[in-house]
Order: structure tokens, then C-alpha cells, then sequence
């Protein structure tokens, strides 16, 4: 099962319904006055912590100290990490307040496009729909609800994929033992974290790692405020010196479409992402070559663990791109060249499966009445959608009623206009019994 | 399980309402999702059928244990040759609709290449009943 990377903080929670009524997938209900995350359902979008006034809610991350235990230590950084500083602080300070920092070696993560690229150009058929997998909330998303979409999506690996596998493979060629290479991730989303926290998959044997943007930010930023100068000494530049600018562009929206001769489209922000595959879904006659989907606004610079304004981010990776070259230079090509051998049978994942979607029930004339049930008690439910009972909508509230998750007494609407027919609706409906968990099998988190 | 979906005549913009609200309660049963596009697409065409071509009429859902039964129910003016209807590439659309990428006399065939039971009732000068049962078990 999918790591889930997303937690409540209950001593900080006050059960506001702000983080439950932005939940993409309705995935997040109030119990006994704290929030819940249903693990089954959440596909660690992070737009409830981007809801949450308190502050409660928290990405996990591996501590930054662990990348001490590797004698190796390589940190993969997605350019829009670079974006969230101001002009005033330069990539190549940057670079070596990371170095300072402890690692010793550093990549840009779109440095994995052009690597992908000159091993294997990329070729989207030209009769068929290719879906971006890119984005790991969207990849969850589309496992949960949308498993015809699953033939669509691309296998070849994604960017930080590629660029992980190309640094280890030199470092093991250059002498160094596998096991004193850590390699770590820096992060903008709850999503990235959770795939790498997932065992047994891609990410987690790519990655020793993820570190939270943010905390980065800090640690970077803090270095920056005692060291105004770039010291003589140490490091300016990643391990592999230069990116195209096409590359460096592959995070923000569209950049996945540059160089897409054909129709290729781009939609970013969850909200929007779900409408459209609902609409994909039903409809293939779309004309679409390649679509590209991003589940945060703007791209990964609107990632809920980036600091800076997403537009100024994006504006800032726009104009560092317009410095760099279109192509590589040959002896970077030739360092790619180096690696073919190790990569070039490696270049596609397995494609993504479908997950266990949430449904009535495994017997088919049981969800039909538990449906009915719902359908039923929505009627009797005032439908303004308040949140107060803790389900994000009155349908919600039906559905969880309708599966013995939850009480009609719940409706607090209900209590105060009619507190007669929810006595007698409960005694239909079944009262909830307490402390007794929401959705079996889901672990609360 | 039972639904109905009013379609109104010559309103395009809400082709696929009726569909669209059928697919998120079957996915929810936990309904083949190949079934379930297979499903998805006739109740689409046919609903397109009842704006484009008819008076207006209802889409009537009915799940049950072992399969999925979709009325479709309009109020005339009934299709005048059946055969022909069935035929593909075969229309009867106004320029207007087929203006607005309707009307490629794909409708009827495709119901029935998508419904594992289809009966048709219709007369011209009267109306037009679509019965479409899905398997689902």
C-alpha cells in the first residue's frame, strides 16, 4: 500500500472543517473534535495543509542528520528549489551553502531530462493519448478512480528517476562502494515524500531520502544570512555542470509539452486535474497527443512545501532558463555516453496499477442497497453542506451513515429544526457506536 | 437502484449530464470499469440522440444485482425508418447540429455495439423507447 505521508497534529487541530472541505478526494472527516485523514482515500496532495489556519498538519520527512550515515552524499534538487530564493541570492551560492551543508555531491534534477533524452529521445505515438507521470498526487489519483486512464500513462521514468540512477552509476564506476551512496531528494510536495516513503517502490530503492523543502530553505537560508560572500574554497556548480533550457523548464506547467510537435496540453491545480480526467474518462475524442498534469497550481513551484510565491518562483526559473544553452555541450554528451551501457535498459518503470478504489461493498446487492440507503438519508439531510457533523458535504455525511460510519445525529441542522424526526431517523438508521473507527481497514492517521 | 434524468430538446450544452451522473454512481458499486465505460458511451448517444433529434424525454436507471438496466424515453416524434437508423453513417441531422460535431449517424449503431441487450420501440409520428441492459455480473 502507498505510504501516506500526511499527519494531524491533534493537540494543535481544533476540528476548523478547513482542511476537510478543500480535500480533493473528501478523504479527511472531524471526529471527536480533531481532523482525521482516511489513508485509503488521500492521495497526498497537501491541499489540506495548504487549508490548515493552525498549522497542524505536517509532511514527514527523513531527518537531515541521516544523510551523515552515508559517506557519499548526493542531494538531487529540482531547479524550482533554487526559484524560491530572491535574485539576490546566486544558483552558484546556493550551491555551495548545500555543500556546506554536508553533501558532496549535487545534481539538478532536470538534469534527468537531458540525460533521458540523449539516451533515448522521447517518442509520443502519434495516434493514441500519453498522460504525464510526472506528478506523483496525479499518478495516486488516477490508480484510485481512474483505472482506464492507467494504459495512457507513460512508463519512462521520470526526470529524478533517470538522474539518480546516471550519479550512482558513475560514482560506482569511479570505485565507490553502492552502499556509501546515499542519494536524497529534495522535495516541494507531500507526494514525492510518501512514493519515496513507500516500500518496495521506484523511489525508495532511487532514493535514501527526502528532505522537505522547507527544511532546506531554512538551513540554506540561515547559511546565506552569516556567509554573504561566496567563499573561495568550496564548490559553486552541481556535479554535473549544466541543463538545457528546456530542462530546467520540465517542472513548471507546459514545460513537459516544450518540444511536443504534437497536441500536447497541460492542466494544473487538483481541483481542475479531477475535472478533466472525469471528462477524459467518458470522452476519448480529445485530438490529445500528450497531456500533462500537475496537481498543484502552477506546477511544482505551487508544491504546499515551497516558501516564495509561485509566480515570482516560476518567473525566476523562466529567466535563469533564458541563460542556458539548448543543448549540452560534448563533453557532457559524452559523459552521458559513459553511462549508456548501466541506463539504457532501465529507462521504463512498471506501469502503475490500479488501487482498491473505495466502494459499497465487494458483493454487488449489498453496495446497491447501502447506495440506496445513502440516497435515502441525503434526502432526509438539510443539503447546505456545513460541515459541522464532520463529513465535508450532507452526501458525504449520507454515505458514511449508509455504511455504519456514522449517526444522523451528527446533523446539527437537523438537531435544532427538528430534533423529533432525527430521534426517529437515528433509530432507523442506527446510532454511531463509540470510539468505534470510521471506514474499516482504513488506518487513521 | 433507480434515477431519472430529465434531457431537454436541442440543449447541447448539457449532453452528458445523464451519463456522467450514471458513471460516479457505478463506479462507486464497484462496477467493471470496462462494463461501466461500455455503459457510459450508449446512455451518452443515446441521450445525445434525444437533444439532437427529438422532442425532449428521460434517461430512467435502474441498477440491479445481476445487470444494469438504462431507459431512454423521449417524446416523438419517433424515428419513421428503424433499419435505416441503424445503419452507420446514416443521419437524419440538421446542419446545425452536425455544425456542432453531432450527427455522424454513429448514435444507434454504437448503442448497440456497446449494450450487451438492446430493444427499440418507435414509430414515426409517435415516440421513441431505448431499452439497454448492461451484464454486470
Amino acid at each position: 500500500m502507498m505510504h501516506h505521508s500526511l499527519t494531524i497534529d491533534q493537540n494543535v487541530c481544533r476540528g476548523c472543517t478547513h482542511c476537510m472541505k478543500q480535500c480533493p478526494t473528501q478523504a479527511i472527516r472531524i471526529h471527536d473534535g480533531h481532523a482525521h485523514v482516511l489513508a485509503g482515500l488521500c492521495i497526498n496532495c497537501g491541499q489540506c495543509l495548504r487549508a490548515c489556519p493552525h498549522g497542524a498538519i505536517r509532511i514527514e520527512q527523513t531527518p537531515f542528520e541521516e544523510i551523515t550515515s552515508y559517506k557519499i552524499r548526493v542531494a538531487v534538487v529540482p531547479a524550482v528549489f533554487f526559484a524560491q530564493f530572491p535574485d539576490a541570492y546566486s544558483v552558484p551560492h546556493i550551491c555551495q551553502a548545500l555543500y556546506r551543508l554536508g553533501f558532496t555531491h549535487l545534481l539538478l534534477a532536470e538534469s534527468g531530462v537531458d540525460i533521458l533524452n540523449q539516451i533515448r529521445p522521447r517518442n509520443i505515438p502519434k495516434d493514441d493519448l500519453t498522460i504525464s507521470n510526472y506528478c506523483p498526487a496525479v499518478m495516486k489519483l488516477i490508480q484510485m478512480r481512474y483505472p482506464l486512464l492507467l494504459d495512457n500513462i507513460t512508463v519512462r521514468r521520470p526526470p529524478s528517476h533517470v538522474i539518480s540512477m546516471f550519479i550512482r552509476s558513475e560514482l560506482i564506476r569511479s570505485g565507490i562502494n553502492d552502499k556509501e551512496i546515499g542519494i536524497f531528494y529534495f522535495t516541494p510536495c507531500a507526494a514525492k515524500i510518501a512514493q519515496i516513503k513507500t516500500s518496495g517502490s521506484d523511489e525508495s530503492k532511487l532514493f535514501q531520502g527526502g528532505i522537505n523543502m522547507d527544511t532546506a530553505y531554512n538551513k540554506v537560508r540561515e547559511y546565506l544570512s552569516i556567509h554573504k560572500t561566496i567563499a573561495p574554497d568550496v564548490p559553486t556548480s552541481f556535479s554535473f555542470p549544466a541543463c538545457t533550457s528546456s530542462a530546467l523548464l520540465w517542472s513548471t506547467v507546459k514545460g513537459e509539452c516544450i518540444g511536443v510537435t504534437k497536441r500536447a496540453m497541460a492542466v494544473d491545480e487538483m481541483h481542475n486535474v479531477i475535472e478533466f480526467l472525469e471528462q477524459l474518462e467518458e470522452d476519448e475524442n480529445t485530438n490529445l497527443n500528450y497531456l500533462e498534469l500537475d496537481a498543484c497550481a502552477e506546477g511544482c513551484a505551487g508544491g504546499v512545501l515551497t516558501v516564495r510565491n509561485r509566480f515570482l518562483a516560476n518567473e525566476r526559473l523562466r529567466h535563469w532558463a533564458q541563460s542556458l544553452p539548448s543543448e549540452l555541450d560534448d563533453s557532457l554528451k559524452e559523459r552521458i555516453e559513459a553511462q549508456r551501457a548501466d541506463l539504457e535498459g532501465k529507462l521504463e518503470t512498471q506501469r502503475p496499477e490500479a488501487s482498491e478504489a473505495m466502494t459499497w461493498d465487494t458483493d454487488t446487492a449489498k453496495a446497491i442497497h447501502k447506495m440506496e440507503n445513502s440516497r435515502m438519508i441525503a434526502k432526509a439531510l438539510p443539503g447546505i453542506d456545513c460541515g459541522l457533523c464532520g463529513a465535508p458535504t450532507c452526501k458525504a455525511l449520507a454515505d458514511d451513515i449508509a455504511r455504519s460510519e456514522a449517526s444522523i445525529r451528527q446533523c446539527v441542522v437537523l438537531k435544532l429544526k427538528d430534533p423529533k424526526m432525527m430521534n426517529q431517523l437515528s433509530k432507523i438508521w442506527g446510532e454511531r457506536t463509540k470510539g468505534k473507527s470510521l471506514y474499516k481497514g482504513n488506518e487513521f492517521s | 437502484m433507480h434515477a431519472e434524468y430529465d434531457v431537454p430538446a436541442k440543449d447541447f450544452s448539457v449532453a452528458g449530464f445523464a451519463a456522467s451522473s450514471i458513471k460516479q454512481m457505478l463506479k462507486q458499486l464497484g462496477i467493471n470499469p470496462l462494463v461501466i465505460k461500455r455503459i457510459v458511451v450508449a446512455t451518452f448517444e443515446a441521450e445525445v440522440n434525444v437533444i439532437a433529434h427529438s422532442y425532449g424525454g428521460k434517461v430512467i436507471l435502474d441498477v440491479e444485482e445481476n445487470g444494469v438496466k438504462i431507459q431512454v424515453i423521449d417524446t416523438g416524434p419517433g424515428i419513421p425508418d428503424l433499419n435505416l437508423a441503424m445503419q452507420e453513417g446514416w443521419s437524419t441531422a440538421s446542419d446545425e447540429v452536425r455544425a456542432l460535431g453531432y450527427g455522424a449517424g454513429m448514435g444507434l449503431p454504437n448503442i448497440k455495439k456497446n449494450a450487451d441487450k438492446l430493444d427499440i420501440f418507435t414509430k414515426a409520428g409517435d415516440h421513441t423507447h431505448i431499452t439497454m441492459f448492461f451484464n454486470i455480473t
